[in-house]
């Protein structure tokens, strides 16, 4: 039997707890355990890419050598080899870019850092690849736990916001958990493939409706659905650059990931779209989100903030391939998660490499630093551009996508918050990349100027490109979102056609 | 919060009834396998003796049982449970499919046995995972 889909969390699980270990002894060594680790899982996530692509269906794995649904099954195919992937790729980019910029924002945290990291990543891959609805729970509730320790140890709001957030997730955990149980006294199982052959049967029954409800509530919290957003602005603001850069393209994006693994593979066709207005309900929230996100982010002077706004915004696209609930539209919402994850990743890894660099996070201090920084400013242009959905960068595939998706809904509306939402990823985005490039740097005279009439400094740009260990990281992502454009169709043909197929594409 | 109540009855009940607490929860977690109780129970047990010790006690308690040994020993056993996970791989077997842990060894056996250790295992991380927390909480979450 092959051993990947167990290899992928335990690989994770395994490093973290030997990053612990050194760690205590040395933070250096602790993080080397750590990249090993994410490192091994993501070969281990390609390897089983290949394993489902070329064998066209699911790798099955039983925990321990009990039978499902006796026992605890690992599910591995084209969704959650996707979904694995796009996790382990982002963690190991993030955690070779993390020391320097964890260190300067951070001090004195990183050994405990390295662990939790780890932690949080195998959590979300074990969301991704578990065959059982209680498991799912578990692995969502390890991952949000050491998500809470990272995001707290940023500047001094941050506790208030992670307790806050910490709140937050624990009644979605404890609403997903409920639905759990309704489910386990009406079907008698809690494994995903067994259910979804019960279920048919169950569908007049009450405690199943309430069960689909509070499952889609739980996860719609943890996914951050407008209005359920009101707990990550501030979360994402002031956590350490890049603990956000790991934390906000793939946390919410796995609760997501878990509302569409519900909809196509446990409930029975049709359920969440015309037994129940689950599907159309996530997909009005969700343009209204992606109008509210991406307006508030035009009003952000903190850079980092404008970008956790946008992140309200960005992930209501995946929602609203959700709401669609046609084939192509789910893959646009599938394919946004990947170019988001990206684009959102490399733009706050930016953030860190311009305040490691400048000690600068409000956007009006940004100018000028087209010119001392010219590779990290070029990669954030390519960002802003795949917001925008300018092709042929990743952002412009997804939203093709999701048009036809709406095009072939005949929903006049949504086509029309997709397009006024890139206009305004536009607006917040080019006025940055005009700051950046047009205006010239703060000199010295002008600082001078400033504290003889009162006002406040303008910081000083000593500048210069980051260090090399944070600008590759950046300049991979800025790759890879170019790449992911370009060769879109092979990810959309060799893993989400299949993945869709529930719904008869 | 790490100083002591001065009562000399707390002192002496706590003397006697430490080594008796946690006697007992040694006996939970080894029988953990085949009746009531298991790793879990007989852990806070464990961890609440240390506890005990350490409010009745104070400064003196740090010494019998420093600070840092809590999260060395959660981080231990949680090593120790994972690897008996991957040596079962390594044998043929699946994740934690303890039949296959030594090989060459009757299944049934193995699985008793497998059992066993993964409730020693979890008790002892429980031990040392609530006793960090409770010194994080007095500490005000400096790290040792």
């Amino acid at each position: 039997m092959s051993q990947t889909p167990v290899l992928i969390p335990a690989l994770l699980l395994l490093s973290a707890l030997f990053s612990l270990l050194f760690g205590l002894r040395s933070a250096r060594l602790g993080h080397l355990v750590a990249v090993l680790g994410v490192l091994g899982s993501f070969l281990t996530a390609v390897a089983g890419a290949f394993g489902v692509i070329t064998g066209g269906e699911a790798i099955r794995y039983a925990m321990g050598g009990w039978i499902p649904p006796i026992g605890i099954e690992l599910v591995l195919d084209h969704l959650s080899v996707f979904m694995t992937l796009l996790i382990t790729f982002i963690g190991l980019v993030v955690i070779v870019y993390a020391p320097r910029s964890l260190h300067f924002e951070a001090p004195g945290k990183a050994a405990f850092a390295w662990p939790a990291i780890v932690l949080l990543l195998a959590g979300l891959s074990g969301v991704s690849l578990t065959g059982d609805l209680f498991n799912l729970y578990v692995f969502l509730e390890i991952s949000a736990l050491a998500a809470y320790a990272l995001l707290a140890i940023g500047g001094k709001a941050a506790p208030v916001a992670t307790l806050r957030y910490l709140i937050v997730g624990a009644a979605g955990g404890g609403f997903y958990l409920l639905g759990v149980g309704f489910l386990y006294f009406t079907a008698g199982t809690v494994n995903m493939a067994d259910l979804a052959s019960r279920l048919p049967e169950l569908v007049e029954n009450r405690a199943v409706v309430s069960a689909a409800l509070l499952l889609v509530l739980g996860l719609a919290l943890k996914m951050a659905l407008f209005p359920m957003h009101f707990w990550l602005p501030d979360v994402y603001t002031h956590a350490p650059s890049a603990v956000s850069g790991m934390i906000a393209p793939i946390m919410t994006k796995v609760s997501a990931y878990a509302i569409i693994r519900l909809f196509l593979d446990v409930f029975p066709p049709g359920y969440f779209t015309e037994a129940l207005p689950i599907a159309s309900t996530i997909g009005w929230l969700s343009a209204a989100g992606i109008v509210y996100g991406s307006v508030l982010a035009v009003a952000q002077h903190d850079y980092r903030r404008m970008l956790a706004y946008s992140s309200v915004g960005q992930i209501a696209y995946v929602g609203l391939g959700i709401g669609l609930a046609n084939p192509i539209g789910l893959i646009g919402g599938l394919l946004h998660m990947v170019n988001h994850a990206l684009m959102k990743s490399v733009l706050f890894l930016i953030g860190g490499a311009i305040r490691l660099r400048t000690g600068v996070t409000r956007i009006p201090d940004m100018k000028g630093l087209g010119r001392s920084m010219p590779w990290t400013m070029a990669t954030f242009a390519i960002a802003a551009l795949a917001m925008v959905g300018i092709p042929p960068t990743a952002g412009f595939f997804s939203k093709w996508y999701l048009l036809l998706g709406t095009i072939e809904a005949g929903n006049a509306w949504w086509f029309g918050v997709i397009l006024i939402s890139s206009l305004l990823s536009g607006v917040y985005f080019f006025r940055v990349v005009e700051m950046i490039y047009r205006d010239p740097a703060v000199d010295p005279a002008e600082r001078e100027e400033a504290d003889a009439a009162g006002r406040e400094r303008p910081p000083l740009q000593p500048g210069g490109e980051p260090p090399a260990s944070l600008l590759g990281p950046i300049l991979i992502l800025g790759v890879a979102i170019l790449a992911v454009g370009i060769f879109n169709v092979l990810i959309v043909g060799a893993l989400l056609t299949h993945a869709v197929a529930p719904l008869g594409g | 919060m790490t100083g002591r109540f001065e009562s000399v009855f707390l002192d002496v009940v706590t003397r006697a009834m430490v080594p008796l607490i946690q006697v007992f929860a040694f006996y939970i977690i080894t029988h953990g396998h085949y009746s009531p109780g298991g790793g879990f129970q007989g852990g806070v047990m464990l961890a609440a003796s240390i506890i005990l010790l350490r409010i009745a006690l104070g400064e003196e308690s740090y010494r019998r049982f420093p600070r840092e040994a809590g999260i060395w020993i959660a981080g231990v056993a949680t090593l120790l449970f994972t690897l008996l996970g991957f040596v079962s791989i390594l044998f043929g077997g699946n994740f934690l499919e303890y039949a296959y842990v030594v090989p060459g060894m009757d299944a049934v056996e193995l699985r008793y046995w497998g059992i066993f250790f993964a409730e020693v295992f979890i008790g002892f991380l429980v031990w040392g995972a609530l006793v960090a927390i409770y010194d994080a909480l007095v500490t005000g979450g400096v790290e040792a």
